[in-house]
């Protein structure tokens, strides 16, 4: 049952970003536009340090960006009609999922673009691209709960930025803690941090399809 | 009288803290010197600051459940006064550190969750502040109180245990009840501890009845 309404559901979102494709090219050149920013400032960067840095603040800046449209965009009278025919929790696994896929296809857009412009310094690319599906899955869903919670409160972009940022760091020191392991090539496969990044992942969506149901109904 | 004796306690200990804090003899150790005697005043603040941030989530829980407005005053005040003894935390704990590690300001993750904490509810208190009706900013504020305290106990307990720190307690540095609390400093230490948290609950319950009050008479007028 669930699953189901949750597949139709990402159906419907896939449906309407192709429709209207300009919202889904905007902020694919969002990042091209920014990471081509950073390049004519830095040229090219050698010290792992920085450029892990960069590349996380440029995707996690792109991230509050294509994830403040979720909730922001909807109509009130269309989130009712959405309501009425499927379960709240449907509603917010559907759209952590249907914004994972978004931000991996962003992620990877801003490897191949961060890479070429800015210098390609990874020596375990494995490990690189797990901490990003990673991030990319825990970005999306605790982004996903905060932007159902601002757009409650007014729509107001800024207030999707300050909600966010103090509680995305916990993900983000480990992100960069991992990441910088795959950039140095060092101590392979540290499962610690792998298990507490999966770990956080797993919390962050049992809070949102705990509370979701608390946040809809006006 | 039967209610109140806590809030004497409270009174008692923290009175005892400041003099005998201030008096008994401290183990004399390198760097620390006479700093050492902050431990009565940096420490407690923080578990101050853990107790009433708890009840204030706890709240939060107890508003989800059953819509009760009185739950969300509570954990809104409760909020209020953990960032008040938060921000003491930071500042004695800032002077301490220009002391000792000689600067007001140190990248340590310790340093960075408390940081984290005092921005988390400032978002809090934004959120409550750009929402106008009553019962929905309550069940919103508490959706977030409690999304932001879970990822907070994360920073909190998960982050400084995997990587190396200058505070006490954290990689390889020693904790003060293992090697400089003597039993002198043990003798402050507790009832400090004990109480601030009192006293810091006693300034949480005398808010929840300004705040009740002030709603009762909005109603009246």
């Amino acid at each position: 049952m669930l699953a189901k309404q949750i597949k139709h559901l990402i159906f419907k979102e896939l449906k309407l970003e192709m429709r209207n494709k300009y919202a889904l090219g905007g902020i694919l050149l969002y990042v091209v536009s920014t990471i081509f920013v950073s390049y004519l400032s830095f040229k090219k960067i050698v010290t792992p340090a920085t450029w892990n840095a960069l590349f996380w603040i440029i995707l996690l800046f792109a991230s509050i960006n294509a994830i403040a449209k979720s909730f922001i965009n909807e109509t009130k009278g269309k989130l009712l009609y959405m309501y009425t025919l499927a379960s709240p929790q449907a509603i917010i696994l559907s759209k952590i999922i249907y914004n994972s896929i978004l931000l991996i296809v962003l992620s990877g857009l801003c490897l191949l673009t961060y890479s070429l412009f800015v210098g390609y310094i990874i020596q375990d690319l494995p490990l690189f691209l797990i901490t990003l599906l990673l991030g990319s899955f825990g970005f999306s869903s605790l982004l996903t709960m905060v932007s159902a919670i601002a757009s409650k409160a007014g729509n107001n972009f800024t207030l999707m930025a300050i909600l966010s940022f103090p509680i995305i760091i916990p993900l983000l020191m480990i992100l960069i803690k991992l990441s910088k392991n795959a950039i140095d090539g060092l101590e392979r496969w540290d499962l610690n941090y792998l298990l507490v990044l999966l770990f956080l992942n797993v919390i962050i969506v049992a809070l949102s399809y705990l509370l979701f149901r608390y946040l809809w109904r006006d | 009288m039967r209610n109140n004796w806590w809030k004497i306690i409270a009174v008692v200990f923290v009175l005892y803290t400041l003099i005998a804090g201030f008096l008994i003899p401290v183990p004399a150790q390198p760097i620390l010197h006479e700093t050492i005697r902050n431990l009565y005043f940096h420490v407690p603040m923080w578990f101050s600051m853990m107790t009433i941030l708890f009840i204030s989530i706890w709240h939060s829980i107890k508003y989800l459940n059953k819509s009760d407005i009185q739950s969300d005053i509570i954990a809104t005040q409760a909020a209020h006064v953990g960032m008040l003894v938060g921000a003491l935390g930071l500042i004695t704990g800032s002077f301490w550190a220009k002391y000792t590690w000689g600067a007001w300001w140190v990248a340590d993750t310790k340093l960075n969750g408390a940081a984290i904490t005092m921005l988390i509810y400032l978002a809090y208190f934004v959120l409550r502040g750009s929402i106008d009706e009553e019962q929905k900013r309550a069940r919103i504020a508490a959706v977030y109180n409690i999304f932001a305290y879970v990822m907070l106990i994360v920073f909190l307990m998960v982050l400084p245990r995997m990587s190396d720190s200058l505070h006490p307690g954290n990689g390889g540095n020693p904790g003060f009840n293992k090697y400089d609390l003597d039993s002198n400093m043990r003798m402050v230490f507790y009832p400090a501890v004990i109480g601030w948290i009192l006293f810091t609950v006693w300034i949480f319950t005398l808010k929840v009845r300004i705040e009740k009050l002030k709603r009762k008479n909005l109603i009246n007028e």
